[in-house]
């Protein structure tokens, strides 16, 4: 097996070696080390092969698959229901955005409609998701920076609420299988809405004590600002998405441009960085906490009464005709999307993911070159990264 | 000032650790297991099956139609149909599964069999503390330790099942209707002096 070493040519580097690296032979002193997959700071079962030269980072290289479990081959060979559960353990933080982003699918496929309501649920949990996968991300990001415990534990004790809403509507936490074709699988229990509105309203409480902890501290903004950088042009060119497209000042939400579901109903902005760095892309993604609640405030007003599912919808013998659909929406990570083709039997021909994470990955020894080997770290935390949603 | 974005995080720090002895709000430690929070009623783990009245055997809804076994997204039902039929609870005769088996280690707790069963007899159960030491014999469930009465599902879900035995009475009412009507009405065919015209004898197979 060649190493990355071997594959950067002699007139950049000498040739270099563990052993001589250590031996201190040929004058090199670059080092050649693999962060991860156990390491504590990688999110998750991720490798990279790092060339280093005393702290600077000259060569990284991103090594994928710890976590792989065949997922797009298991839905070529189960029934479009039957990929719905496996959908939830893609990225684990929001099962319900996977969730709808294969509903979403499966409608276009098969021609389904929505009900109002079960469109109005699916932007309350969908927003809910969103808010608890920034948070815990806000967390982690510092929790690498060294705050190790404080953030974090505050965003996951806002975090364990909405997930206590999740459970009680959905049954489960985290792998909460909730969505279905053509609408939901379950109505609203008696009070989640009015427990759902207390946590809104009291979520901007939160997040003004976590700016206040937060954005003013010296020791974060001299970690963040002008670490990780990535252009206007690199971002579109490598097709980033979400909060990191956003933070590199590309003003692209598919919640705006698709206006998928009935985004377009809702008034709420799209924050955008300036510079996009690891500071940046902390602010945004606080930022749109602040527009989720939002537009949870108006959906949870304006909820109407109704069916929540397709009455042409079926559960079991479900055979779309034949023909092919892309549904993608802005998931908590980036554009999120579900690619099927259909030969008019009860499994999928074709079950294709676009994952946000892997695609956001693809550029991170572009951000990481010339940094010291600690930011690495950081950079890597602000890139949001779930590795069942990477590996699949 | 230097340092002032700091002192400010501290102060914010301070206001949440002083705040832990009086705010309930910023206290959400739950010393498990001594302390335990109360289930919600949606909650859902392994799946369980439903029997009525007081024998698993007699009284199993389920009937081996093994929509679940082929619903199950990781495959972990095992069914096998028994040969004889015994009667459902709206006293039709139906097969009745002779082995049930659920993998619980396989098992991924995704309610798809609760969704399909068109028989309500699949539910999903809510007990979580089930580790155990033999990770072969005692996570493997078999027919016996999946039944539970239907006492217990309305204790852990009292909406749902409610709902489940509004609609069960309901069909049992209108199967119980439907008996009597036929028996009524071969009663009064009984009943009934036998028509002067013989009905034509059926059509000689082969005549078409």
């Amino acid at each position: 097996m060649s190493t990355i070493a071997d594959a950067v040519t002699p007139a950049e580097l000498p040739k270099l070696s563990l052993k001589s690296a250590s031996d201190g032979e040929a004058g090199s002193g670059l080092l050649e080390v693999s962060l991860g997959p156990q390491h504590p700071s990688t999110h998750g079962v991720f490798r990279m092969d790092v060339v280093l030269d005393g702290e600077r980072v000259l060569k990284l290289k991103p090594v994928f698959g710890y976590l792989h479990r065949n997922h797009e081959k298991i839905g070529e060979n189960t029934t479009y229901l039957g990929s719905m559960p496996y959908t939830d353990r893609l990225d684990y933080f929001c099962s319900l955005t996977n969730n709808w982003a294969y509903a979403f699918a499966v409608e276009k496929l098969a021609g389904l409609q929505v009900p109002e309501r079960a469109e109005y649920i699916r932007v309350i949990t969908a927003e809910l998701t969103r808010l608890q996968n920034h948070a815990s991300l806000a967390g982690f990001l510092l929790q690498d920076m060294g705050a190790s415990g404080t953030p974090l534990m505050y965003a996951f004790r806002e975090r364990e609420k909405i997930l206590d809403l999740f459970e009680s509507l959905t049954g489960a936490r985290m792998m909460c299988n909730y969505m279905r074709f053509g609408g939901c699988r379950c109505d609203l229990p008696a009070g989640w809405l009015e427990q759902t509105r207390q946590v809104v309203d009291n979520f901007p409480r939160f997040l003004d004590e976590f700016e206040a902890l937060l954005n003013e501290n010296e020791i974060l903004m001299s970690r963040t600002q002008g670490v990780g950088v990535v252009s206007r042009e690199l971002a579109i060119n490598a097709s980033i998405t979400g909060p990191m497209l956003r933070a590199a000042g590309v003003n692209y939400d598919i919640r705006k441009v698709d206006h998928y579901g009935i985004y377009d109903r809702f008034n709420f902005r799209v924050p955008l960085g300036d510079h996009g760095d690891v500071y940046d892309r902390y602010m945004v993604r606080v930022l749109e906490m602040r527009e989720s609640v939002k537009i949870l405030q108006q959906a949870l007003r304006d909820i109407p009464a109704g069916p929540i599912v397709d009455p042409k919808a079926k559960l079991r013998g479900f055979r779309p005709k034949a023909g092919e659909a892309y549904g993608r929406i802005e998931a908590p990570k980036g554009e999120l999307g579900f690619y099927l083709i259909s030969d008019g039997s009860p499994n999928p021909y074709r079950y294709r993911v676009r994952p946000p994470s892997l695609i956001n990955l693809t550029i991170l020894e572009d951000m990481c070159l010339g940094q010291m080997v600690a930011d690495v770290v950081v950079i890597l935390g602000s890139v949001d990264i779930v590795m069942g949603e990477a590996d699949r | 000032m230097l340092g002032e974005g700091i002192i400010k995080g501290m102060a914010e720090t301070a206001r949440n650790f002083l705040g832990s002895y009086v705010s309930e709000d910023r206290l959400t430690t739950v010393q498990y297991p001594e302390e335990r929070l109360p289930q919600k009623e949606a909650a859902r783990n392994f799946p369980f099956l439903l029997f009525d009245g007081k024998d698993p055997h007699i009284g199993l809804r389920c009937v081996a139609c093994q929509i679940c076994e082929k619903e199950c997204p990781p495959q972990c039902i095992y069914i096998v149909k028994s040969k004889d039929k015994k009667p459902d609870y709206v006293g039709k005769p139906q097969f009745y599964p002779s082995v049930f088996d659920i993998d619980t280690s396989v098992c991924m707790s995704c309610q798809i069999c609760v969704e399909v069963c068109p028989f309500e007899a699949i539910k999903m159960d809510t007990e979580y503390e089930l580790s155990t030491s033999d990770r072969f014999g005692e996570l493997l469930l078999n027919k016996d330790k999946l039944a539970k009465p239907n006492e217990y599902y309305q204790k852990i879900h009292p909406t749902e099942a409610a709902e489940v035995d509004e609609r069960l009475a309901a069909e049992k009412a209108k199967a119980g209707a439907k008996a009597k009507a036929e028996a009524e009405a071969k009663a009064k065919a009984a009943a009934l002096p036998k028509p002067t015209v013989p009905i034509p004898a059926a059509v000689p197979a082969g005549a078409k």
